[in-house]
């Protein structure tokens, strides 16, 4: 029997980044790495590294991640032209 | 319970998946499948989850997923888990993953079904409380006063309990979670991984669009709904009823919750709630904490 099958991409939608309206910006310098940024991102656009890593190719812009952080540390930033 | 920081760093959702931004499903996903891990086959019905994969040829979850019709879910789940077991496959999880519309309504006797036949699976709810996917009209999960394209002056009904449906199946595990308590997610999604049987677990899934607020505050609204009673979080496993985080103090009454006009007032869904409204919304909340209450004492 033939059936069709998708097969795990990224990208699945294209770049979602384009979506944006507002680009949250981290500040390192309050950073306490607690991770909830990370737990929290409904687009698994932030990646663990030494900081939180956003991902700009695919973050949609929604704002879970700023309203979500402990100590503001993730500005929302109207995007430019 | 595992931190935070110590959550597996896999990703089954990818990115630049179809997701409204701020979408709560893909939020719940992501935890309960770090806790499932790559060894688990989904199931999933017509539903916001069926979009958000997006278009073929390509997928955004990166677990085998069989996309299946509305009141299927609970049994492609059956046929799938009899198909494993058939071939020796015992160690492989069998994940349905569907909407309230798909579990309270239209998928409810498949759902039953598969409870009652004993299939060794894990059946989770993500309660949006309305049919968001097309559009959002009302469910058997949208709460009393809350507007919905088919309910415009405000639902006149109270949701029903599909929990306490699950429960009277007198299946191992049921659970209910919410996507602001990730570490208590992930630990129950975890646990249900290892029981065997049928398992149900049920995740508030606050959806922007739906509820009319802002999508930077989806995780704020889960929380709320936890801390104002309005959402209880618990598990019933072998017939003895345990509340987890701010909703054990709650239904034993020795927390004061947050006046459940914090967590209305946020949504536009709410905006026409008159004063009996609220009223009577309260008086049904005690009434339910009063419920959980007993039914805890009585094992």
């Amino acid at each position: 029997m033939k059936t069709t099958i998708s097969y795990p991409t990224k990208e699945a939608m294209g770049k979602t980044g384009s979506w944006r309206v507002f680009r949250p910006v981290l500040h390192e310098d309050k950073c306490i790495k607690c991770w909830m940024c990370w737990v929290f991102c409904p687009e698994s656009a932030i990646r663990k590294e030494e900081f939180p890593k956003i991902d700009y190719d695919f973050c949609k812009g929604c704002g879970v991640c700023a309203n979500e952080c402990p100590v503001n540390a993730i500005e929302m930033r109207r995007e430019e032209k | 319970m595992v931190a935070i920081k110590d959550l597996p760093e896999e990703e089954y959702v990818l990115e630049g998946n179809a997701a409204c931004p701020g979408c709560p499903i893909t939020i719940a996903l992501r935890t309960v499948l770090k806790a499932l891990g790559k060894d688990t086959i989904m199931t999933v019905p017509a539903s916001c989850s069926a979009v958000i994969q997006s278009l073929y040829p390509k997928t955004s979850f990166a677990v085998p997923t069989l996309n299946i019709a509305f009141e299927a879910a609970a049994a492609s789940a059956s046929g799938i888990e009899a198909a494993l077991h058939a071939q020796g496959k015992d160690d492989v999880t069998v994940l349905a993953w569907a909407g309230d519309g798909g579990s309270y309504d239209i998928g409810l006797q498949a759902l039953s079904g598969a409870l009652e036949r004993g299939t060794n699976f894990i059946y989770v709810c993500y309660n949006n409380q309305m049919y968001s996917n097309t559009g959002v009209q009302r469910s058997g999960a949208t709460p009393y006063g809350a507007w919905t394209t088919t309910t415009w002056t405000g639902k006149k009904e109270r949701q029903k309990n599909l929990a306490e449906i699950a429960m009277a199946h007198n299946i191992p595990y049921v659970a209910t979670a919410s996507i602001a308590y990730p570490t208590d997610l992930y630990r129950k999604a975890k646990k249900a991984k290892e029981i065997k049987g049928p398992k149900y677990m049920e995740i508030i899934a606050p959806c922007p669009p739906g509820w009319r607020f802002d999508m930077s505050k989806t995780v704020e609204m889960a929380k709320l709904a936890v801390e104002t009673g309005a959402w209880l979080m618990y598990e019933f496993e072998n017939g003895k009823l345990t509340f987890n985080g701010p909703s054990k103090g709650i239904v034993e009454g020795s927390r004061e919750p947050k006046p459940v006009e914090d967590w209305l007032k946020m949504q536009g869904r709410f905006r026409n709630l008159t004063e009996e409204d609220i009223q009577k919304i309260k008086r049904d909340l005690k009434e339910g904490w009063e419920f959980y209450r007993k039914k805890s004492q009585l094992f």
